[in-house]
């Protein structure tokens, strides 16, 4: 048995009719796996997982067929009972370290906190296992550390502490969302290193939020492509980059500088995300797409199974791109 | 920290000759003057009265007086009233507890009501409650004063009977002076009814005089708030699995009250002005009542160096506001 399932999950904002930001998402995760989803801004990547945590607010309508994650139905379960998993077992990094730690408590406090809620751990028990978890993510100093606010550490450092924060309950999934997008390059490959390294030696499942293709390349064993708020392509990650179906991902492989080495110019999709009130009746790509036709106009694929994994498109693509 | 603190202390001597200034010809620009109406309804004397103005010193050119008065000043002299002849400093000491124990009591009314009003306004976006207490906040600041004061007055006052009309004790009761607070002063007496009475005689004018400053804290805390739940760490708090509660009051609500605080520190301004009002409806013997009392007997010193001891105290208040803000926010706290 997987340790998460989404089926059908939409996202609207306002009314039950209103256009979805995420719709018909499915996913499956098995423990320990690592997962990358790539998209667009805008495509529903941190909404979807927003869904799971609970984290969407009115006007927000979450619906779906079902969000089961390990035996637990997250859909139905009431506030209380999630807020028992979330922070625990599903924890989740979020893009810019610098706002995502409260400028008011310590770093301790912070960490602390998660600790007292989750393992009912308090006083000196805690502030030990606070500065073995800052040790953990290679914080030098990390007893000292622990009575720092966040404005006196290093964008690097305030995400070494939110990562502290999310393994300190041992989680079975762990979602990051953008984590590296607001860091240095060179800090970006060491925080890349140090999930990974967590992951193995804990055996987490990790959900991989990113623009980066490359990254997904490197880390993750499967991929999700979003666009416009639904997934287009599903797959494992060397069958994707070798050959993908979808024309989005093949857009997107396409738009690596390395792949287009010697060219003239960095081959684009042109056009944009459809916004809420130019979306196409058929295919959400449709006019974008290079390989359209007269079908694609008029009805909207379904993600249906093909030979490397799922793939939401009425002619996928058979051949490897030139 | 230390530059901050003279930067302040700077600020305070243009303040200082700006309200002397101020209060010295605005007192001179009513009609009148002290003699007058010392000497009554009764016709004056255009001799006497020159003589008993060039005894006060009233005679000189006016920026020969106003140069009397502001060395008078440097040398740490507050003048005599003109009326009781006795120090405006006496004075001044005797009767400000009053008004600082209406004062806290308004704004301790104000800071917990408005807080209060104004978190539950932020949590409930929107709905028909954030439109009630919005619209209540708007009507209370927009709210006259003395409108306000006199029918509360007629309603549990005079209506109700619940609460006396005026003072700040019953007249039968003997309190002896220790602190100058009566809700203190009162519990040395070994009769709980006179605490209770004392008790009953603050709260009407306390709540006026926190009408304005509550609904300014409310709207203040409401878009504070509503800023501060839409930050980053706020959903970090909710990702943690905290209690709705936790998140709300430990991590945004400490965050929300930073500018709050200021706002609380700005209506001291607005409470000494509201207090000369509302001691007068009351006849709350405080240091806004013997103001307005010193204007219709044109007590020049008085009414000069009464307000400037005020202004004085609120620009004391705001550099105390903003101590405190370095302390509930770590970033000013560590900056410099």
């Amino acid at each position: 048995m997987s340790l998460l399932t989404l089926r059908n999950l939409s996202v609207r904002f306002g009314s039950p009719s209103a256009t979805p930001v995420v719709e018909g998402m499915d996913l499956t995760l098995d423990a320990g796996e690592i997962l990358g989803i790539v998209g667009e801004s805008g495509s529903g990547k941190s909404v979807t997982m927003m869904a799971l945590m609970g984290l969407i607010d009115s006007p927000g309508i979450v619906t779906a067929d079902a969000m089961q994650f390990a035996e637990h139905d997250m859909l139905n379960l009431p506030a209380r009972a999630r807020r028992q998993i979330i922070g625990k077992d599903i924890a989740m990094i979020f893009q810019d370290p610098m706002t995502s730690l409260n400028p008011s408590y310590t770093v301790g406090y912070q960490l602390i906190e998660v600790l007292k809620q989750h393992q009912g751990l308090k006083g000196a028990a805690a502030r030990q296992r606070a500065i073995e978890l800052l040790e953990l993510v290679e914080i030098p100093g990390a007893a000292q550390r622990l009575d720092a606010y966040p404005h006196q550490l290093s964008g690097g450092m305030s995400q070494r502490v939110v990562i502290a924060m999310a393994i300190a309950c041992e989680p079975r999934l762990l979602i990051a969302d953008e984590p590296t997008t607001a860091l240095d390059v060179t800090i970006q490959a060491q925080i890349m290193q140090l999930l990974l390294r967590l992951q193995q030696e804990r055996n987490m499942a990790l959900i991989m939020i990113t623009h980066d293709l490359a990254v997904v390349a490197e880390m993750a064993q499967r991929v999700c492509v979003m666009y416009a708020g639904q997934a287009v392509e599903v797959g494992s990650v060397p069958e994707i980059f070798q050959h993908p179906v979808h024309p989005y991902t093949e857009a997107l492989l396409k738009a690596i500088p390395e792949h287009s080495l010697g060219a003239e110019r960095l081959s684009t999709l042109p056009g944009i995300v459809p916004g809420r009130y130019d979306r196409p009746r058929g295919c959400l790509l449709t006019p974008r797409c290079p390989y359209r036709q007269e079908r694609c106009q008029d009805s909207r694929p379904l993600l249906q199974a093909h030979t490397t994994g799922a793939v939401r498109c009425h002619f996928p693509l058979t051949e490897a791109p030139a | 920290m230390l530059t901050f603190i003279l930067k302040r202390l700077g600020l305070l001597i243009p303040t200082f000759f700006g309200v002397t200034l101020l209060t010295f010809s605005l007192i001179r620009m009513i009609p009148g003057d002290p003699v007058e109406v010392m000497m009554g309804e009764r016709k004056v004397d255009p001799e006497l009265h020159a003589q008993a103005m060039q005894r006060l010193g009233l005679d000189q050119p006016l920026y020969k007086q106003y140069f009397d008065y502001i060395g008078q000043l440097l040398q740490g002299d507050l003048g005599q009233s003109l009326v009781s002849r006795e120090s405006v400093w006496s004075e001044f000491t005797a009767l400000f507890p009053a008004t600082l124990e209406l004062s806290i009591a308004a704004i301790l009314i104000a800071s917990v009501l408005g807080l209060i009003a104004g978190v539950i306004a932020a949590l409930k976006r929107g709905s028909v409650l954030d439109h009630g207490i919005m619209g209540l906040a708007l009507t209370g600041y927009s709210m006259p004063i003395f409108w306000w004061g006199l029918i509360l007055i007629m309603f549990f006052s005079v209506q109700l009977g619940w609460t006396p009309v005026s003072g700040r004790i019953n007249l039968f009761f003997d309190v002896p002076p220790v602190t100058g607070f009566m809700l203190i002063d009162t519990l040395y007496v070994d009769d709980e009814g006179v605490w209770l009475d004392a008790l009953h005689h603050l709260i009407l004018p306390a709540v006026v005089l926190a009408t304005i400053p509550l609904a300014v804290i409310a709207r203040m805390t409401r878009s504070s708030m509503l800023e501060v739940l839409r930050e980053d760490y706020v959903r970090t708090a909710r990702a943690k699995g905290l209690s709705p509660a936790r998140v709300v009051f430990v991590h945004a609500l400490r965050n929300a009250l930073i500018p709050v605080l200021t706002v609380i520190g700005l209506q001291v301004g607005t409470l000494m002005a509201g207090a000369v009002l509302t001691e007068t409806i009351f006849s709350w013997p405080g240091i806004g009542k013997w103001l307005i009392d010193a204007i219709s007997r044109r007590d020049y010193p008085v009414v000069q160096n009464g307000i400037l001891l005020i202004a004085t105290l609120v620009i004391l208040v705001n550099f105390v506001v903003d101590v405190l803000y370095g302390i509930a926010n770590p970033r000013i706290r560590h900056a410099g």
